[in-house]
């Protein structure tokens, strides 16, 4: 870009080109006041009030959108241009009602401030009646999430783009036109009926109080709250959020953080912005408890912490280490996850440590570590720009990582990148899609074996890149031979054109970003999955650049991160193998300890041991598995078996619920630490309110723990904590707290002075020792029950938009738990039609291992045979109808296809 | 080809058509066949011929006969009269003020006119292709095709000084240069049909009575500035104009002047009919780009001009029906020939619609430079009833008043710019002694109001203001300050609004403020219209006579 000189007001400046008057006044201290403008969102210039003179041109020109060019001469403040500013001022004030009294937005408001320094004390223009604000009925009435003043409004616009923008939906625009236009829902339906999505991006753009968030109405303003910039905790996008508390601690608001465009740069959806209530919810564990006489009753810490040392050191001293288990949490912090993890390997003695990325992401773990040698997404939210196709299997991107599914739109509606979605469900991003594939639950094999094999029968594979950096091409492509066209339109239920025109779209790609999620890994063939997914980027060479490579979504806040720190069975902090005789020395070196070298348990194997005998305590930090393992009645069955079970928690719930001893800790918007999101990258988690005195953060309950069990883990603080995993973790040598506060970094960062690795295996190098990408030769294995004359649906569970797993926090927050206070089963409208069930009807679900009864939804989403439960609700939990049938490598259980009967009740 | 003794013109435009055109026409041929005349005589519809407030038109050649106001139960005196013993029906014919009985090309409506643009209207059948080759048609755009250079296109056009007629006035040629010089393997060409300023139908009538001329226009700017793909954006209030383009570009294409390999050559350009849905300011660019894109036809901020960043995006001409069909003649005859119309800097023709208190109201083509006084006095026959001539508002809603002490301005973008009008689109009203100012300037600011798109404040909330204060000045409850808050709100409107729709709003107001300013004060402090037009609630009635005495002076 050539320089461009320019004079504002009188003064020569030189600016790159391509920036707005408005950035180059900024830049240059000039004030120029907006109202309508918001960077990145909206810069349609409607409201008149940023307008500047340039020299020679017919009228007043806005500085929000008009570009410099060189020569150009700019006044910024004359007479004439004061006069049209305060009169576009007055006139935008000509309906809002004179009532910052009594307004949330009051301090914290554009309009107010222009007022205020326009000497604005009521508009010319504004009448009697429209003095006092009157809320008026519309489509906003209804929903839980979001307040419309109409009368507040200026039309500044800002909601419209941002919904467009940054949420990607168009669920309001304007409606009517000139001093009629309003901001409108689609002939003005409840918001709740349209594609709205309740991020409250418009809220967040609102620059007076005509759009707020309803849950913070009346509790404040500006004024009364503190911001504290933090990590989201709920899903593994990890957007950056300020949230707001008041004087008593309670969490009123949360917007995205506005500044990185590598991150969500303001966005975040309904759970990040309203899911935080939780935090202060009564029901909140403040106390320990220890099981008397069969029921929980208050503790003191010490009292709590003494009789769980006693125990555990009882029964390892009489059934050994490995007959305990532990479990670190995706929703705890590096820091705990770590402390955990050597107090299960030094203190305890054994690698029975994991945690619920069994559940979600074992299978990629193993998997591309098979693969590429390392088992985490290779490329960054900001890179996706460079990509021309979107491959997304398997995972319902828009409800589960929304913010992606955000960036995923922005970026096909910008440019011409083609989408493309195999999921048997018609999820939202499919609408984006230009070809969805509608597969039968657990073919995906088959259809990415046939995907292959129309890709080399074509010719369309890419052949310098296997021939550089790929081994094992012949085996695979005589495996993939097996798979025409024809077998894998009947094994998967697609059309046998679809899966070629997908296929031609794929081999043709310059840069394809494969996405997947659960609907890839929870299989018992969750790892063949992966390695199919990881084949179709090695044998396309879409590996290792901008735009090409694999995002594995994670799901949980720090899935990514309680795997990173060695909360797994086989290895340490930085999957450094428990196996490797030289790691094992590094450890027992640094811990003064003797270590096990046997690999341990696996978090789905708890309940089967427990049954065995062979497991006779768990100690659970921050888990749910009574609700979020496969055929919970059989692994309650095996829990009950257990002699000991300790949990660290922030609720009560199903696992709580039969420990033996329970200890209050500290919920993530409570806690310091770091998180690591599904780009690899570490962020810090700063606690927003001050936690209850009598509850402690998870690292230091398990550091006093160890104490009392006498190993001093040696922690007195998070950035101890941190520190040893800077140390003993190669990966993370680099990502010191200190470095955090600026900004999040990607591992691997082995030195302080490394920026961090936005992409892995780059060039096509992978992390494997000789550099090389494997490729597999999978066979497609259906899955382990298939629909029969007995239970002739498929059953398949997931997530939904507006909870989050196992419910604790999102059930406890009233909005949204009032928007989806129930659970509930999909049928497609023909299944239905069958059975003669209506909508709402109440219906029975059967498995092999249990039933529900759930109201039907009917719904085009599920394909015909498939009906789709989610796994929030504990009243109805999915979990007692799924099959506990596990991967053979990753022992992840086959979640997403389980055979199913449905009658109406 | 079949000789004819008489061919007999019938005005088919759409003013003539709803005069009850259509009802006579059917007459005449039944009378014809009855008389056995059907193969001597051949009826040709036209397009429109402008004398619009005489219609239903026809004109006999080969004596030039002019039959104006005919009705069904004419045919019979005509077809006994004139076609079976050649004596034209008197009582029928446009009559000279002195009783004589001109030929078309003396009737002095016509005689002062100069016409390029509407060359065919009211001449040739619109729905016949070859009636329109047979007047030079696609000639242009052969002779552009065959000197295969872009450029030279773009430099003939350049030199003619032909400028915009939408309203702006923008030279053509190096709108299209700008287009021409962009690199982009897509570029599009969009006629402006979306006509939409009250009273103004000249881009109406030439699509009706000339469709060709239109396509040929486009076709030559695709080839001068390399574009595949076309589009006309007609105004939906326009079904006949529709029909009869979309008629048009068939027979373009079956003629190879339009489509695949046009003339055999390696050009190709096809061509689609976009219709509006009835906003006003569609017919500003950006909100009619935006409009075929399928979004809400609201204007956006230039630049980007869409020449460098247009349809979906890609470097796009857009003109209006009248600018493309001036580009046939620069092509046949020359820029050199063009450039001997009208004056320097404002070459070539303009049409209007002549409305409002003039005698002979219609559609005129003038060249540049003549004085407001011919058209209204020459070509319109004056004011009607003697009345005292008061002033003439161009450019409809956008354009300003030019009072009587103007009229001998000449009509051209600078001279009507600095009188606080506009040339805009064609519009040309006519008021007399009787036409309240503040009512006038009322009128046309409360149609801004309803059309303003609402995107910006000024324009949304200020037009609206605006007209609140004039509604208060005319229902007599108007206080001291008005005058100047309603200049104060126009000049911000006019500096801040994002489009040419709101920045010419206040026009009418501030024109009217600024040549009759006495007419608001007399409302707001006398509390009376003296010209009897607005009904104040003061209950003082001004008398006639006064109102008559104080315009005169």
């Amino acid at each position: 870009m050539n320089d461009v000189n320019i004079v504002i007001n009188e003064k020569h400046y030189t600016f790159p080109g391509n920036i707005t008057i408005l950035e180059a006044c900024n830049r240059s201290g000039i004030a120029i006041p907006t109202l309508c403008y918001l960077q990145g969102v909206s810069d349609e210039g409607s409201c008149g009030i940023c307008v500047v003179k340039v020299e020679k041109s017919r009228t007043f020109d806005r500085a929000c959108n008009t570009i410099i060019f060189e020569g150009m001469k700019i006044t910024t403040e004359s007479e004439a241009i004061y006069k049209a500013r305060k009169m576009n001022l007055e006139l935008a004030l000509a309906h809002h009602p004179l009532d910052c009294m009594t307004c949330d937005k009051d301090g914290d408001c554009t309009l107010q401030d222009l007022a205020y320094q326009y000497g604005v004390k009521k508009s010319r223009f504004l009448t009697e009646e429209d003095q006092i604000s009157t809320l008026k009925e519309n489509a906003w009435k209804d929903n839980p999430f979001i307040l419309f003043d109409e009368q507040k409004c200026v039309l500044c616009r800002r909601c419209v783009n941002a919904c467009m923008n940054t949420a990607q939906v168009e669920a309001i625009a304007i409606a009517n036109r000139g001093h009629l236009s309003k901001v409108s829902t689609p002939f003005d339906l409840p918001l709740e009926s349209t594609t709205c999505q309740f991020c409250a991006a418009c809220v967040q753009a609102c620059p007076v109080g005509a759009l707020i968030e309803k849950t913070r109405v009346g509790k404040g303003k500006l004024k009364d709250f503190t911001k504290t910039d933090t990590t989201c905790a709920y899903c593994g996008v990890g957007c950056n959020l300020s949230i707001y508390k008041d004087s008593a601690d309670n969490l009123i608001m949360a917007k995205g953080v506005i500044g990185d465009p590598t991150l969500n740069n303001g966005r975040t959806c309904v759970k990040g912005r309203y899911g935080h209530e939780y935090t202060q919810h009564p029901d909140r564990l403040t106390t320990p408890l220890i099981r008397k006489n069969g029921v929980l009753e208050p503790a003191s810490w010490e009292e709590a912490l003494d009789y769980t040392a006693k125990r555990l050191s009882e029964i390892k001293e009489k059934y050994g280490s490995d007959s305990i288990g532990v479990l670190g949490s995706s929703r705890c912090s590096n820091e705990d996850n770590y402390a955990i993890m050597k107090f299960a390997r030094a203190t305890i003695g054994t690698n029975n440590i994991d945690n619920c990325a069994r559940l979600c992401h074992s299978s990629t773990v193993a998997g591309l570590a098979k693969s590429f040698g390392a088992g985490a997404a290779t490329n960054s939210y900001s890179d996706f720009s460079a990509s021309d196709v979107f491959f997304d299997i398997g995972s319902n991107t828009t409800e589960t990582h929304p913010v992606i599914a955000q960036i995923m739109k922005e970026h096909l509606r910008k440019s011409d990148c083609t989408l493309i979605v195999c999921d048997p469900r018609k999820t939202d991003i499919t609408k984006h899609a230009k070809i969805h594939i509608q597969h039968t639950p657990g073919t995906d094999v088959a259809l990415l074996n046939g995907i292959m094999k129309i890709i080399l029968d074509e010719q369309l594979e890419n052949t310098k890149f296997i021939e550089e950096h790929v081994e094992n091409f012949d085996a695979f492509k005589q495996k993939i031979s097996e798979y025409p066209l024809e077998k894998v339109a009947e094994i998967t239920g697609v059309k046998a054109e679809l899966i070629k025109e997908a296929a031609l779209i794929i081999g043709k790609a310059k840069n394809m970003m494969t996405f997947y999620s659960m609907g890839i890994t929870q299989h018992s063939t969750g790892v063949d999955n992966v390695l199919s997914i990881a084949n179709l980027s090695l044998l396309t060479g879409n590996l290792g650049k901008p735009g090409a490579g694999i995002m594995a979504l994670r799901g949980q806040a720090n899935v990514q991160g309680a795997c990173d720190m060695g909360a797994l069975p086989n290895v340490y902090s930085g999957y450094q193998s428990v196996t490797d005789p030289a790691v094992k020395e590094k450890f027992e070196a640094e811990w003064k300890v003797t270590l096990s070298d046997k690999i341990g348990l696996q978090a789905t194997l708890f309940g089967e041991k427990g049954l065995t005998g062979e497991l006779k305590a768990v100690y659970i930090m921050g888990e749910n598995p009574l609700m979020t393992d496969a055929d919970i009645t059989a692994v309650r069955e095996g829990f009950d078996k257990i002699e000991f079970i300790a949990v660290q928690n922030i609720f009560m719930c199903e696992t709580v619920a039969v420990a033996d001893v329970v200890f209050p800790s500290t919920s993530a918007y409570e806690k310091y630490g770091t998180f690591v999101n599904t780009e690899r990258r570490v962020q810090l988690l700063r606690p927003v309110r001050k936690h209850h005195p009598n509850v402690m953060d998870d690292w230091k309950i398990v550091s006093r723990l160890s104490q009392k069990m006498g190993y001093d883990l040696g922690f007195d603080s998070v950035q101890d904590v941190n520190r040893e995993i800077n140390k003993m973790t190669p990966s993370y040598g680099g990502i010191s707290m200190e470095r955090l506060e600026k900004s999040g970094l990607q591992w691997p960062c082995p030195t302080l002075e490394h920026p961090g690795t936005p992409i892995l295996h780059k060039e096509g190098v992978t992390k494997r020792p000789n550099q090389k990408g494997l490729l597999h030769a999978i066979d497609f294995k259906p899955a382990q029950e298939l629909p029969d004359s007995d239970y002739p649906f498929i059953l398949t569970t997931g997530r939904i938009l507006y909870h989050f797993h196992s419910g604790n926090e999102t059930r406890r927050t009233s909005v949204l738990n009032e928007f989806v206070p129930k659970n509930y089963v999909e049928i497609n409208p023909l299944d239905a039609k069958e059975l003669g069930i209506q909508a709402n009807d109440l219906v029975i679900v059967t498995t092999r291992r249990g039933k529900l009864e759930l109201n039907a939804k009917i719904s085009e989403r599920p394909k015909k045979g498939v009906v789709f439960i989610p796994f929030h609700f504990s009243e109805a939990p999915a979990n007692i109808l799924t099959n506990a049938a596990l991967d053979p490598v990753a022992k992840i259980p086959e979640f997403k296809v389980a055979a199913c009967h449905i009658q109406k009740k | 080809m079949k000789i004819y003794r008489i061919h007999a013109l019938i005005c088919a435009g759409g003013q003539c058509i709803s005069a009850g055109g259509d009802s006579f026409e059917s007459a005449l041929k039944k009378e014809l066949q009855a008389a056995d005349l059907a193969e001597e005589i051949q009826i040709v519809e036209t397009g429109c011929m402008g004398s619009c407030e005489m219609g239903p038109m026809m004109v006999i050649y080969p004596e030039g006969v002019v039959y104006v106001r005919l009705k069904p139960e004419d045919a019979e005196i005509i077809t006994k009269e004139h076609f079976l013993k050649g004596r034209p029906v008197e009582h029928l014919m446009w009559r000279k003020e002195e009783g004589a009985f001109p030929r078309l090309e003396e009737v002095p409506f016509f005689a002062h006119q100069t016409k390029l643009v509407l060359r065919n209207c009211g001449l040739i059948n619109p729905e016949n292709i070859e009636e329109y080759i047979a007047r030079d048609g696609y000639q242009g755009l052969a002779k552009a095709i065959a000197d295969k250079d872009p450029k030279l296109v773009i430099d003939e056009i350049k030199k003619s000084g032909l400028r915009g007629r939408g309203g702006a006035g923008f030279p053509t040629g190096r709108k299209w240069e700008t287009a021409y010089l962009q690199t982009s393997d897509i570029k599009y060409v969009v006629c402006n049909a979306d006509e939409g300023d009250p009273g103004a139908y000249m881009d109406r009538s030439v699509l009706e009575g000339d469709p060709h001329s239109v396509i040929e226009g486009m076709a030559i700017a695709a080839y001068a500035i390399g574009a595949q793909k076309g589009y006309v954006y007609v105004r939906a209030e326009y079904p006949l104009a529709i029909k009869r383009l979309t008629h048009a570009i068939k027979q373009a294409k079956q003629s190879g002047v339009l489509g695949q390999q046009i003339l055999g050559s390696d050009f190709s350009f096809d061509l689609e009919i976009r219709v509006g849905a009835g906003a006003f300011v569609c017919g500003e660019e950006t909100a009619l780009l935006n409009s075929i894109e399928g979004n809400r036809g609201e204007p956006k901020k230039k630049p980007p001009f869409p020449a460098e960043k247009g349809l979906f995006g890609k470097p796009t001409v857009i003109n209006n029906v009248e600018t493309f069909a001036n580009i046939p003649v620069i092509m046949t005859k020359g820029a050199d020939f063009f450039q001997t119309i009208g004056v320097p800097n404002n070459t070539g023709t303009k049409v209007f619609s002549l409305a409002g208190k003039v005698n002979t109201t219609g559609l005129i083509e003038v060249p540049l430079g003549i004085s407001l006084r011919k058209i209204i006095f020459d070509i319109g026959g004056g004011i009607p009833h003697n009345k005292q001539f008061k002033g003439a508002l161009t450019g409809g809603p956008s354009g300003g008043v030019i009072p009587a002490t103007h009229i001998d301005t000449p009509i051209d973008y600078e001279s009507l710019n600095s009188l606080g009008s506009m040339m805009g689109s064609g519009g040309l009203i006519v008021m007399d002694e009787d036409s309240c100012m503040v009512d006038i300037a009322k009128f046309f600011l409360k149609f801004t109001v309803d059309e303003s798109c609402g995107k910006c404040t000024p324009c949304r909330e200020g037009t609206k203001q605006m007209l609140n204060i004039l509604e208060k000045i005319t229902s007599g409850q108007g206080e001291e300050g008005d005058i100047e808050r309603l200049e104060e709100l126009g000049n911000t409107i006019k500096q801040t609004s994002l489009c040419n729709l709101g920045q010419s709003a206040p026009n009418p107001v501030l024109s009217t403020i600024r040549w009759f300013r006495n007419e608001y004060e007399s409302h707001i402090r006398d509390k009376k219209c003296l010209c009897n037009v607005c009904t104040l609630s003061s209950p003082v009635k001004e008398v006639k006579k006064h109102a008559r005495k104080k315009i005169s002076h």
